[in-house]
């Protein structure tokens, strides 16, 4: 018997929607020309990428020649922080980002720091947020880039794009400058948010197909016309020279069927899936009791949900939930390669206690009102067994200390409990 | 003798094993034992004791490093056997699953000698285990530690003062106060070269002097957890 799968990791991926599926097809065999010649079946894969693009345009509201298909969201944070930084080097040297950014961010700005660039962290505040007063506050004549998330992957809130985009605005018409310019990785936001670049006021977005039900290895990167820019991938000058490679054809004509399909249902989804997502938040914190939210209460995506059971710890949570065909996702240390827990959730000042014992819901196209019943049955047996199994009874009080010195190997502090130089 | 290429695969699938070694790659799944052990926990302790139900208590980690482990034993003074191993967990499946299996290895065949129970190592929980994956092994290696430090208190309640055992904590930088503790920690959690020793502890930064040390106890606790290194 096939056991029952519940998905609840659409913020990791989400599955190709059939109709994407089929839009593809005809571009692997048949239709594999290369778009670079000028032969029928070359011009074939060519319309096919200009006919993706035009259903990306639409949702963007930008124009074909300000967008570039690259292999990941990734690759696309990639070619904004990297591209604009060394693109620039005679208007300034500091790029600032916030501190809950995708490590497809945060290890750029680590490579570019190397390179001898200033980064600047925007701290957000316990509700997830940057707030605009803060990046106006260090906005200055150096900065080339200010790049901030749409929403984070773990908490799902959502930053104010707009308002910063017209602090950004307003500190260049005041200085008479073209920088800073604003990049947003929008990928985790794109199936539930407007996109519009003007009404936004961004000037790079970064987007990922697979996060939209397209398929994986297919990412973009808009980039407003006008916008100094250099590649990192040097080759035979395609997209524009931004981006060289022979396109990934199928992928694209994936990615803009994924678009338009995510454009035309995203009200009516956004709608049924906040409306399912509330009725498993407060199902949870009416059976199980030590439950915080993480992340922002209102401000934040409707298919997201992550919360901190206190006592026991998130990775044993997760294994427990599979065992029941639940999948979900959790911050807790011992589920990351690193084992440090997750700086998401540490940015939002959450102690490690609480951050162990996190776990994070996204909800989907997928998921239906049996799943959360499910969840809400399942759920609460599975929190009492481990609470059972574990030794802690942690305060609520977020600032109660809970360690004890000589518990640890050898009565020392660990690592990441010592001050960072 | 020809096989049939599709049931070689598939017996092929069923006993791939679950934990590979280090330097052939890694696997984030578990063994079907501690898989058992996690989802079946052996002489879990069900009801908080009231404080005389036990002869000694201990209890290694902290939740914001986020594993705990507190053990109760009972030990029979004549024979120097522990006769009950009962324990709780905050931690994720390894964690869970290597105190409950090292209260099984404590408490079979009539009781593990303490002086025995003394030099049960985490490599010895992990064999019963079946292996743990690589950045894993620091959960196991609390359980050896709790079941020491409860051991520890039964020797002060009982005035066997001799047979307390100290956990090292030597320092070895006297700038940063590293200690050989925070070496093995650091080895632990996959820090198995000096410069990502460095990274995590700071130690030798500005006394170098210490470094030939250092990497003399990133070798040994290496070869201790993870094995000889390759050729």
């Amino acid at each position: 018997m096939k056991k029952k799968m519940v998905y609840f990791d659409y913020a990791a991926t989400t599955p190709l929607d059939p109709r994407v599926f089929a839009a593809m097809k005809p571009h692997f065999a048949e239709g594999f020309g290369n778009p670079a010649n000028l032969y029928g079946l070359g011009r074939d894969a060519r319309y096919a990428i200009a006919d993706a693009t035009k259903k990306i345009e639409a949702a963007l509201g930008c124009r074909a020649s300000e967008f570039v298909f690259t292999g990941s969201a990734t690759e696309s944070d990639n070619i904004a922080l990297q591209g604009i930084a060394r693109a620039n080097k005679d208007a300034g040297d500091t790029i600032i980002v916030s501190n809950v950014e995708h490590k497809g961010i945060l290890a750029v700005t680590q490579a570019l720091a190397k390179e001898g660039f200033t980064i600047v962290e925007l701290p957000v505040g316990t509700d997830g947020l940057v707030r605009p007063e803060d990046l106006e506050r260090v906005l200055n004549e150096r900065i080339v880039l200010v790049s901030i998330t749409s929403a984070d992957s773990e908490t799902g809130s959502l930053q104010p794009i707009a308002e910063l985009g017209a602090v950004i605005k307003a500190f260049r018409d005041a200085h008479q400058r073209s920088t800073p310019y604003f990049h947003t990785d929008a990928s985790q936001a794109a199936l539930y948010q407007d996109l519009q670049v003007d009404s936004l006021g961004v000037d790079l977005m970064t987007l990922s197909a697979h996060k939209l039900h397209g398929p994986k290895g297919v990412g973009g990167l808009y980039v407003r016309r006008g916008v100094k820019i250099v590649p990192i991938i040097f080759g035979g000058g395609q997209q524009g020279r931004l981006r060289s490679g022979t396109e990934n054809v199928p992928g694209i004509v994936g990615f803009g069927e994924a678009m338009a399909i995510a454009q035309a249902e995203r009200e009516r989804e956004s709608a049924r899936i906040a409306k399912l997502r509330d009725k498993l938040e407060q199902g949870i914190f009416a059976r199980i009791p030590k439950v915080v939210l993480n992340g922002h209460p209102t401000r934040r995506l409707p298919n997201f949900l992550n919360v901190s059971i206190l006592d026991i710890e998130g990775e044993a949570m997760l294994l427990y939930l599979d065992e029941s065909g639940i999948l979900v996702n959790t911050g807790s240390a011992c589920n990351s390669e690193s084992l440090e827990p997750s700086y998401v959730l540490m940015a939002l000042g959450r102690p490690y206690e609480f951050i162990h014992g996190s776990i994070r819901f996204t909800l989907g196209k997928g998921t239906t009102e049996a799943d959360i019943d499910y969840v809400l049955r399942e759920l609460p047996g599975i929190v009492k067994i481990l609470r059972r199994v574990s030794p802690l009874e942690l305060s609520m009080d977020h600032n109660a200390v809970t360690a004890q010195p000589k518990a640890f190997i050898g009565g020392q502090t660990p690592h990441f409990l010592r001050k960072k130089k | 003798m020809p096989t049939k290429t599709k049931s070689s695969t598939s017996t092929k699938r069923r006993t791939r094993p679950d934990v590979v070694n280090k330097n052939a790659g890694e696997s984030w799944a578990y063994t079907d034992i501690v898989k058992s052990h996690f989802f079946k926990p052996q002489n879990l302790l069900w009801k908080l004791p009231d404080g005389t139900s036990f002869d000694a208590e201990g209890i290694v980690g902290s939740p914001a490093c986020g594993d705990v482990m507190r053990v109760w034993l009972n030990i029979d003074a004549k024979t120097d056997r522990i006769k009950e191993f009962k324990w709780r967990t905050f931690g994720c499946a390894s964690a869970i699953a290597a105190t409950s299996m090292l209260s099984v290895m404590i408490t079979e065949r009539g009781g593990m000698k303490i002086d025995e129970a003394m030099k049960v190592r985490p490599q010895d929980i992990m064999g019963r285990l079946g292996g743990l994956p690589d950045r894993k092994i620091h959960c196991s290696v609390l359980g050896d530690k709790a079941l020491r430090a409860a051991l520890n208190d039964w020797f002060k309640k009982t005035g066997q003062t001799s047979r307390i055992v100290v956990e090292g904590t030597k320092i070895v930088d006297p700038n940063t106060k590293v200690t050989e503790a925070d070496i093995e920690e650091a080895v632990l959690e996959g820090a198995t070269t000096l410069d990502a020793v460095q990274k995590r502890t700071k130690v030798g930064i500005g006394y170098p002097e210490c470094l030939p040390v250092v990497e003399e106890l990133i070798r040994f606790y290496r070869e201790k957890y993870f094995g000889p290194d390759a050729k």
